[in-house]
């Protein structure tokens, strides 16, 4: 009577984990071919061209292999911090953010820019133009501080 | 696995032997919904990645003949789906278009229209005094309204109106050529010659695809034979001979060509009513007032002060022109039919409306402030025309008052002749801004200044009267 329910017990046991293996190995394999698919490494790089992967940046994109810092900085550069932490930090939030705004479709058009990445571009100006701009940043008026990119819209990409 | 295990269902509290089966089960259907939810991702990825790359599937073949917007559609189902909002009646501050209910008559079996302008300005009937617009006249409708809005006007029963007026209401492209056996132009001015009634028997559809664009590349394109006239008339003023739009304008310039080929002050030239847009000297108000007193064009005789008065019909190209979004190479198109994302594709919205109805796509493409303080900004631009226009209002009905009494107390034609001519300067100036659809908008400080020149025009007419030896500062 107990040999019965054991041995089905094991056969019943190795199927659920054949079915389990096979369930996970099936998706890996989608989200494998998923990420070659969506060209997943190339946002791990600093490869520009990355970033309008998903069609909603080709005009920044566009306007960026026009403009004047085209040949200084890439997208990363200026959106991205300069250490390795802040970096991946910032491109797995906005990789998050983009990917579930662009399947979804909810956002706003034309895109804006959030004060998270306002803030690191306007970072990265100083930190590539400090001795420029040591001397020109510190507080104007009471408790304004001056934005390179409200007057310098247009350097990287004007749209 | 216990060397021992007990038996199902025992001692609870303790691991049972399907706890490893469970979290088996667990991990299997959670893997399942990874791979759902992978899957899902990747058809979406798919489907954008077709987006981006197919423009357009011909479904049907399209030619130089095919007029119903609807076969069209089939191709550009997206770019049809916009053009069919034009239905829409939404109300803007200073515009716009809101639907009234109204009861059918078999003249006029409409159960929505807009609302009436000169109930709203009763100083409207007064400037327009003797003329069909003092009986009818509505706020604008969509693009989808065109034709039936101009059929079913009162000022059809009260004036015999020209074939003319059907350029700019229907779709007379493929009508025109087949009229003038192939010569668009000659189709043009058969039909401006015909009573409306029946030159409209001959037209079917309002403004639709083929009259912008050429059915195979679908590029843009100029049908309007007033404009390519018009046009060529405009450019030999700048000193460019021989203009052919469709042949010289590029893709800018034709993304408000194609607006300005009706958007456009105009007249009826001659008995057979050829349609001509008086763009001889230039597109300001003076150099098309001064076309009109060159070639003694009347509109009609003012019924109240006896002077040849001109209307100016929606000159909203002319007004564009002269102002800042023009000059910076803004075209129509660009904030009336702003891009529109559709998945991974862009188009042009061809629901074409009031930019205050689209603040997002219409401005904040290049101006960065938010919808409301763009708006506002839009608002208060308005408000002050709107205020001048007002004010030059009064100004021209107080002149048309003292001519009107002037005329009673019986004073000769010698006597009225320059008051007469200041209120034709002042009414054409004032109706310049009135009749153009964006109450200062498209010019601001163009609208601002032709209105206070018209509030000077009235008043000086109104001390002319008063005092024969005064000397008016225009020609008159």
């Amino acid at each position: 009577m107990r040999a019965i329910p054991r041995g089905a017990g094991a056969l019943s046991g190795t199927v659920l984990s054949l079915v389990a293996a096979g369930a996970l190995g099936a998706a890996a394999g989608t989200g494998g071919f998923t990420f070659i698919y969506a060209k997943g490494a190339s946002y791990l790089g600093h490869d520009a061209a990355a970033c309008a992967n998903c069609h909603i940046m080709e005009e920044q994109y566009g306007a960026w292999l026009k403009g004047s810092h085209h040949d200084a900085a890439v997208c990363n550069d200026c959106h991205t911090p300069v250490n390795p932490l802040g970096k991946y930090a910032v491109k797995g939030l906005n990789g998050f953010r983009h990917s579930l705004a662009f399947t979804t479709g909810w956002f706003h058009e034309p895109i804006q820019i959030t004060a998270l990445n306002r803030s690191v571009a306007e970072g990265n100006c100083r930190e590539c133009h400090a001795d420029m701009v040591g001397r020109v940043a510190g507080p104007h008026g009471e408790g304004e501080t001056i934005s390179c990119i409200r007057c310098h819209e247009s350097v990287g990409h004007l749209q | 696995m216990t060397a021992n295990p007990p038996p199902p269902g025992s001692e609870p509290g303790r691991p049972s032997r399907f706890a490893p089966t469970r979290a088996l089960v667990v991990v299997a259907v959670a893997a399942a919904g990874i791979t759902l939810a992978v899957a899902a991702l990747l058809v979406n990825i798919f489907e954008r990645k077709q987006e981006a790359r197919s423009t357009f599937v011909r479904a049907v073949a399209l030619d130089d003949t095919t007029q119903d917007p609807a076969r069209w559609g089939e191709d550009f189902p997206q770019e049809y789906d916009g053009y069919r909002r034009t239905v829409d009646m939404v109300r803007t501050r200073f515009g716009g278009s809101e639907a009234m209910p109204r009861v059918p008559t078999p003249q006029d079996p409409r159960d929505t229209v807009s609302t009436s302008r000169l109930d709203a300005d009763p100083r409207l009937r007064t400037m327009w005094a003797g003329y069909a617009f003092a009986r009818d006249f509505r706020e604008e409708r969509g693009h989808a309204y065109m034709l039936e809005d101009q059929m079913y006007t009162e000022r059809q029963r009260v004036a015999q109106q020209p074939g003319s007026c059907l350029q700019c209401h229907a779709s007379v492209y493929v009508p025109y050529r087949r009229a003038g056996n192939g010569d668009l132009v000659r189709g043009f001015r058969l039909l401006n010659a015909m009573r409306y009634q029946d030159a409209r028997r001959l037209v079917q559809y309002p403004v639709s695809c083929i009259d912008c664009h050429e059915p195979g590349t679908m590029r843009l394109r100029i049908t309007r034979p007033g404009f390519i006239l018009g046009i060529r008339a405009y450019r030999a003023s700048q000193g460019v001979p021989d203009y052919d739009v469709n042949r010289d304008a590029s893709r800018q310039e034709m993304r408000s060509y194609v607006c300005g080929q009706c958007h456009v002050e105009y007249y009826l030239q001659g008995p057979d009513k050829q349609l001509v847009y008086p763009w001889f000297n230039g597109l300001t108000v003076e150099q098309i007032l001064a076309y009109y007193d060159s070639v003694g064009q009347n509109d009609w005789v003012h019924a109240l002060t006896g002077a040849g008065v001109l209307k100016a019909q929606h000159p909203e190209f002319e007004m564009w022109n002269q102002g800042i979004h023009a000059r910076s190479g803004v075209a129509c198109a660009d904030c009336h039919m702003p891009y529109v994302r559709v998945g991974a594709a862009k188009i042009s919205d061809h629901q074409v409306r009031s930019p205050l109805l689209n603040v997002n796509r219409a401005c904040q493409t290049c101006h960065r402030f938010s919808e409301e303080e763009l708006r506002s900004r839009a608002e208060a631009i308005q408000a002050t025309v709107f205020r001048l226009r007002n004010a030059a209002m009064d100004a021209l009905t107080g002149l048309i008052s003292d001519l009107e009494a002037a005329r009673r107390a019986g004073r000769g034609e010698a006597d009225l002749a320059t008051a007469r001519s200041l209120q034709r300067r002042a009414q054409f100036f004032l109706d310049f801004v009135e009749a153009e659809n964006s109450t200062g908008f498209h010019a601001p400080q163009e609208a601002g200044r032709i209105l206070a020149e018209a509030a000077n025009y009235a008043r000086q007419g109104q001390i002319a009267l008063r005092d024969r030896s005064f000397r008016p500062s225009v020609p008159r």
